[in-house]
């Protein structure tokens, strides 16, 4: 039997989403260009104001001179080797967080029991601001890389933890029941409705532990350590090094943005199917 | 003494009782459906005949009596339930044992007309043609008793009645066992080999529906069964 119903509505379809796409896009370079006028503007106004002395290289250097400590460091192999450091720390303990916030998630997803015995105590946990915890945590690992590695993960562990109980709780019963009527086995119903279903928010309970990471990454580090980006930035702080400080923060904040898109790739890669995340078009 | 397993029948259930609280939704219900006949279901709401329905397909714990179904029920339901993370195809595959699942599933699809549209996602299809999915996914599983729970409820006229022939026409091939819970008379007349009315959670009645020369008067009095009487003004 074929379906003459088809052959009309996605052409139909097709063509206004172009026509719409065409029309977005010339206005979007535009504000594209306008939203960019404003930070480009003020980076010219501090370049200037840093060479005509008007602001003290100790306060604030030029974003040239910014540049041209990145390049030393890089050339010299120490930008790499306390970047990676940091890097290794935030991996492992996202890793830690995260695998631990999953399976508790999971857990207290599917068992109201489970739910009962541990929710609240890692909503009480979760009330305290973890950062607060970081001179306690020194106290029990002192501030070799544990202690750094200990604060991520926790920082980690609850976003991931919240959001993956959440996800669970929120798939439609009746596709479950629809699972029992085709006769899938405990773990197939997990793989196949279960975690798919959870998925959407898992995804975004990822993007806020990838944030929290960081913060808990750039605090911990800063406290005490021989090695990463944090201390790049305390050791300058030391000899009055504005420009690496500046850089340091700099890396921060892209390692970030990275971070982030990262993420948002794997939401368009995991979640194509969702009418949210589309892949066409962008 | 173990029953004789009846070899012909695609279920046999003897004295449902399922009560909520106080109130008995199903009361000692007997039913037998022999393979390759189409039964519809007919009554009022609240009369228990999805709470049957669901018993029947071991989604619902019955408090007495016993169920004998030789396989697991297949369930179409009034909404398509298709997963929108699984591909058409997959959705069609879901829970299917054996070997070459992706050629089972193409060829139940073309059977309802959308061999077509095994890679898309089941949100890019319409209404009748996600319930034609749903309905490839409960005959790929090919079961002796097909459970339909008010399938076409959701659809337009026309595609309704396109519906009804491709049901037709996969039963009349497959032959499993069919219990279709309906409140369409016009339907359970143009489907059904038999008819049976419920209420207050027993069976009130029986019609053979070849037995009938006459649909129309076949029609009123099973709109009389269901509280509709047939001379009541329409204005």
């Amino acid at each position: 039997m074929n379906n003459p119903d088809t052959v009309c509505v996605i052409p139909a379809q097709r063509s206004k989403r172009a026509l719409g796409k065409t029309g977005r896009r010339a206005g979007f370079d535009t504000r594209l260009l306008l939203s960019w006028s404003i930070p480009v503007l003020l980076l010219l106004v501090w370049e200037e104001a840093a060479r005509a002395g008007w602001i003290s290289p100790y306060i604030l250097p030029a974003p040239s001179k910014v540049l041209e400590t990145a390049w030393a460091l890089t050339i010299s192999g120490r930008l790499a080797t306390d970047l990676g450091v940091s890097l290794l720390r935030a991996a492992s303990g996202f890793a830690i967080g995260g695998t631990i916030g999953f399976l508790l998630g999971t857990l207290v997803g599917f068992s109201k029991i489970a739910g009962t015995v541990i929710d609240r105590s890692v909503q009480m946990i979760r009330a305290v601001p973890f950062l607060a915890l970081l001179p306690l945590v020194i106290v029990w690992f002192g501030v070799g890389e544990s202690q750094k590695i200990f604060m991520v993960a926790l920082g980690v562990s609850f976003p991931i933890y919240i959001n993956t109980t959440l996800g669970i709780r929120q798939i439609d019963p009746k596709l479950i029941e629809l699972g029992r009527v085709q006769n899938l086995e405990s773990l197939e119903l997990i793989r196949r409705i279960i975690l798919p279903g959870a998925l959407p928010s898992i995804l975004t309970g990822v993007r806020y532990a990838l944030a929290t990471a960081w913060l808990a990454l750039v605090v911990a580090e800063t406290v005490g350590s021989n090695a990463g980006i944090g201390f790049l930035a305390i050791d300058a702080r030391e000899f009055l090094r504005t420009d690496v400080i500046v850089l340091t923060i700099l890396i921060y904040a892209a390692i970030g943005v990275s971070a982030d898109s990262i993420a948002r790739l794997l939401e368009r890669r995991l979640l194509s199917w969702h009418p949210n995340f589309t892949g066409e078009g962008r | 003494m173990p029953p004789t397993p009846d070899e012909t029948a695609a279920v046999t259930a003897t004295g449902l009782v399922r009560a909520y609280g106080d109130s008995l939704v199903i009361n000692r219900l007997s039913l037998r459906i022999p393979c390759g006949e189409f039964v519809a279901l007919l009554g009022e709401s609240g009369c228990g005949k999805t709470t049957l329905l669901r018993a029947l397909a071991g989604l619902d714990t019955i408090q007495a009596g016993r169920i004998d179904a030789p396989r697991r029920p297949a369930v179409v339901f009034q909404e398509h339930r298709l997963l929108p993370w699984l591909s058409v195809w997959q959705n069609v595959a879901l829970g299917l044992k054996g070997e070459a699942p992706r050629a089972k599933a193409e060829a139940a699809l073309t059977e309802v007309g959308l061999g077509s549209r095994l890679d898309d996602w089941p949100r890019t299809l319409s209404g009748g043609q996600a319930q034609r999915v749903a309905l490839a996914r409960a005959l790929v599983q090919e079961p002796r008793l097909l459970l339909l729970d008010e399938p076409f409820a959701a659809l337009d006229a026309l595609t309704r009645i396109k519906m009804h022939h491709l049901v037709r026409r996969l039963v009349a091939k497959h032959r499993p066992g069919v219990l279709l819970v309906t409140h369409d008379v016009g339907e359970a007349i143009s489907l059904a080999d038999r008819i049976l009315v419920m209420r207050e959670g027993a069976i009130a009645s029986e019609y053979t529906v070849s037995d009938q020369p006459d649909a129309r008067e076949l029609h009123s009095v099973l709109l009389e069964e269901l509280g509709v009487a047939a001379g009541e003004p329409v204005h």
